[in-house]
């Protein structure tokens, strides 16, 4: 039962990112459109994402639950060492939320009211991935110090370092890539569609080069990264699938092949998240000074996990088929 | 402000704000549902019109719940570090069901508010109902969490270990079900008085008066039926606690002395260093009966609890008080509403009985704040009743008071902004749907 709960802890996280990183990456694109066209990117960005933004975020509270009942001693040290970025996170995931559903709700479509939803829903889209990937890279990168001393050493510098930083930026980069990707494939005019292929490609150098300070920042902070990479087999093909996919969608997305594009960018994605994923699993959270908190040492008991698991299934059971169903009846028709 | 207190005062706004949209959360999309059923079933337009409006005020509270009981999820970790680590594997099976149940509503909500024009007509009805049984489902599941940590089971407590953990039986914990029930209750009577006292408002203001009838009457029959309820409901609880949390028990009650014929204080202002309330009227027996169904069998009193182990009591008391008040001030107006409908319909259109609706309309949510206040400030200095103090649960970063204002900072604006937007709802209902 352990492996069925952390598989749906991998697979909560994946779904999140591609998901969830598609729905922030709707707002970065937009931050990054210019005045005139914005407001053809917001209304093809609700047509895609207003019925299923929820769902999507549900994601993170799955995981969040796994975390919580399964792995407390892991949800704890987290919760306690990333104090602040988490904070910043929630912060930018309620502005962003909030400022998405009055946007569309509002009554009254005024002029101003509207530009100040906007804006916050732009800047926050870009702050909540960037704190989800400080919050990702800190979690292995071994700056946790539970023997800390000051205020700056245990709560600020557990994160704010180049690792988790250059993580931050590289989820930035494929979230906004994913976002880019799926709104081609949303856009009701080619005018529009050219558009976000641009902005898909720019996204995607954006994230080879971040890809690359985040190697770069690892030697910097003695994070064996590339080590861990290219030193385990299931790693180094996850990392060549991705690069070939890469390679395949620069090819694929002139050609205007909608669905495979979709497809390529989502298996790239979650072949990055494998390649990070495997190569330090057992491990969640590392710590500094070498103690590494494992899956199969700080679970919760049996029975717990049982009872999880068991829960965890016939919900699947439940909600795939209805989020499939979900996804199918809103692909590509007007919304009113 | 001292970092304890100020992740107390963090956790306790935080849900304080979120109870507010679960409870709308939960009943709204029962309301909705009823109205939609009209429609479909009798084509009258007006019903379709009040679905129409209701789900979009829905909408900006949905999204308000949803980022709010995200916001939950982590502080209990971010504040609380210490009870996760032990509490998360016990207590932790609602809160993974209420993952899948608040799926399920994130997925139906999605079908019913987008899902207008191109569902078919039942199944978009159907999935209006789904979001309201798993928000209601929701609810109940969370507090049954609550309930654990009032009443804990599921695990013995052995040398500062907990061992045998069982998560189903936590779960079905001795509380869950008076605590559910009576949530439940103040879900259905505060949103239904605060609905039907808005659209009273209107209907007195002769605006849409046939709109607003509508939409009132579905709301006041659920809201009166649940404040009827309420009282019995509230009698089960006070039970419990006697039987479970003593502490808490005599604290509500300011009930210092213990003493056979234990009476029950209406009102007054508990003196705690006297140990004695001043202002109060005494009803001697009462409090025997309410607890043991006779008057002569003395309940405990805070003097058989240690001073480290008692809640403070004022706030407890008052916080009780209040809802008390409440609880029967919406019980007499469910009950002349009754009364109204079967003996005296030319009250209904009267201006002093909208008008006794139009002040109910915050009540059940008063009600519902102080409720909560009573069990979770009546539960200290424990954060699992018995087991664990609260004080040793908290995070050791400091520096809490920042972020306690700044979460006070987002909630007022969020609130600010909520009001704001319901009012313009509320404003365009005449261009909107009078045709
Ligand atoms: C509309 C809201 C509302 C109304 C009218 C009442 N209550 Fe209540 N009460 C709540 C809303 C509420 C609540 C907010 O929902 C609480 C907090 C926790 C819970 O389960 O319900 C609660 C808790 C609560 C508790 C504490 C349970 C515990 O901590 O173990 C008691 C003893 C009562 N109530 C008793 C009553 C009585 C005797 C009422 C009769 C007038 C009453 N309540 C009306
Ligand atoms: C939504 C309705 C709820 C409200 C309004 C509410 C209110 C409060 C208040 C006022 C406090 C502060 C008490 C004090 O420190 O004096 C508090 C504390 C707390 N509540 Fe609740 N509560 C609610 C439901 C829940 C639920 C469902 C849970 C968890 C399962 C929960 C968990 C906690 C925890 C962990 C604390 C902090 C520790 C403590 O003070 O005991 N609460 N809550
Ligand atoms: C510590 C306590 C709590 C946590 C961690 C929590 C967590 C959450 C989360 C994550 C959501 C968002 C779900 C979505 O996206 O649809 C939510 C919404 C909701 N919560 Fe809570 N919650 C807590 C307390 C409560 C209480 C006490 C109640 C009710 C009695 C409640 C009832 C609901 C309902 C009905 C919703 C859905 C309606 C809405 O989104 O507005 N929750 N909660």
């Amino acid at each position: 039962m352990l492996y069925i709960v952390i598989s749906f802890l991998f697979l909560a996280i994946v779904l999140y990112f591609l998901l969830g990183g598609a729905d922030f990456g709707a707002g970065i694109i937009e931050l990054f459109t210019s005045e005139k066209n914005k407001s053809r990117t917001r209304k093809t960005s609700y047509q895609a994402i207003g019925p299923i933004w929820e769902a999507n975020h549900m994601w993170l509270i799955i995981a969040v639950v796994i975390m919580f009942v399964a792995f407390p001693t892991m949800y704890s040290t987290m919760c306690t060492y990333l104090h602040i970025p988490l904070l910043i996170m929630l912060m930018g995931i309620t502005a962003r939320g909030t400022a998405f559903a009055f946007r569309n709700y509002d009554a009254i479509k005024g002029e101003n009211t509207q530009r100040i939803y906007n804006n916050v829903f732009v800047y926050s889209s870009f702050i909540t991935p960037l704190f989800l990937g400080i919050i990702a890279g800190s979690a292995i990168s071994r700056q946790i110090d539970p023997g800390a001393t000051s205020f700056t050493d245990a709560y600020i510098f557990s994160w704010l370092n180049y690792f988790s930083v250059a993580v931050g930026l590289f989820t930035v980069a494929l979230s906004g890539y994913l976002a880019a990707i799926y709104l081609i494939g949303e856009a009701d005019n080619d005018h529009d569609a050219r558009r976000f292929i641009i902005k898909a490609k720019a996204m995607n150098i954006l994230a080879v080069v971040f890809g690359g300070l985040v190697f770069i920042a690892s030697e910097i902070e003695h994070i064996r990264l590339a080590h861990w990479i290219f030193g385990n087999p299931v790693s180094l093909i996850a990392v060549i699938a991705a690069s070939i996919s890469l390679i395949a969608s620069w090819v694929l997305i002139n050609k205007g092949k909608r669905k495979i594009i979709r497809i390529g960018a989502g298996f790239q994605v979650t072949m990055i998240l494998l390649a990070v994923g495997y190569m330090h699993y057992p491990y969640l959270v590392m710590i500094k000074g070498g103690q590494n908190l494992s899956m199969f040492a700080y679970h919760a008991p049996e029975k717990t996990i049982n009872v999880l698991g068991w829960g965890l299934l016939l919900g699947s059971l439940l909600i795939l088929p209805s989020l499939f169903y979900l996804y199918y009846s809103f692909q590509k028709k007007e919304i009113v | 402000m001292d970092n304890f207190i100020a992740a107390r005062s963090q956790m306790a706004i935080s849900l304080g704000f979120h109870i507010i949209y679960s409870c709308i959360g939960m009943v709204m999309p029962v309301f909705m549902a009823i109205s939609h059923y009209k429609w479909i079933k009798t084509g009258d337009a007006v019903y379709k019109n009040i679905t129409q409006a209701w789900s979009k005020g829905v909408a900006i509270f949905f999204a308000t719940g949803a980022v709010s009981g995200t916001i939950l999820s982590f502080e209990l970790g971010l504040l609380w570090p210490k009870f996760m680590e032990h509490a998360g594997p016990i207590f932790g099976m609602p809160f993974s069901l209420e993952g899948v149940a608040f799926f399920i509503e994130a997925i139906a909500l999605g079908f019913f508010l987008y899902g207008w024009k191109r569902l078919n007509k039942w199944f978009h009805w159907g999935t209006g109902v789904m979001v309201g049984v798993s928000g209601i489902a929701s609810g109940i599941l969370v507090v049954s969490a609550n309930s654990w940590m009032n009443n804990p089971a599921g695990f013995d407590f052995v040398n500062g270990q907990y061992v045998n953990i069982d998560p189903i039986k936590a779960m079905f914990n001795g509380s869950w079900f008076s605590e559910a029930l009576h949530m439940t209750l103040a879900a259905f009577s505060a949103t239904g008085f605060a609905v039907a006292g808005i659209h009273a408002l209107m209907i007195a203001k002769k605006q849409n008066v046939q709109f607003h009838s509508k939409a009132f009457k579905i709301a006041i029959v659920f809201g009166a039926i649940a404040a009827i309820l309420q009282p019995f409901s509230g009698d089960i609880s006070a039970k419990n606690a006697a039987a479970k949390q003593p502490a808490k028990l005599a604290a509500m009650e300011a009930y210092f002395h213990t003493q056979p014929y234990s009476p029950l204080t209406v009102g007054g202002i508990p003196d705690t260093a006297n140990k004695k309330v001043n202002y109060g009227i005494e009803i001697p027996g009462l409090l025997s009966f309410l607890v043991y169904d006779n008057f002569k069998q003395p309940v405990k009193a805070l003097d058989t609890i240690p001073v480290k182990n008692q809640p403070p009591i004022t706030v407890t008391h008052i916080a009780f008080e209040i809802m008390i008040a409440i609880g029967s001030a919406m019980m007499l107006i469910g009950v002349l509403y009754f009364v109204a409908i079967w003996k005296k319909r030319s009250w209904l259109s009267k201006k002093w009985f909208l008008y006794l609706f139009i002040i109910a309309t915050p009540f059940g949510f008063i009600a519902v704040e102080s409720g909560w206040t009573v069990t979770e400030v009546g539960r200290q200095p424990w954060i699992i009743q018995g087991v664990m103090r609260t004080r040793d649960a908290v995070t050791p970063m400091p520096g809490i008071q920042y972020s306690f204002y700044l979460f006070t900072a987002v909630y007022v604006i969020l609130s600010i902004a909520v009001i704001f937007l319901l009012k313009r709802q509320i404003k365009m209902v005449p261009e909107l749907y009078d045709r």
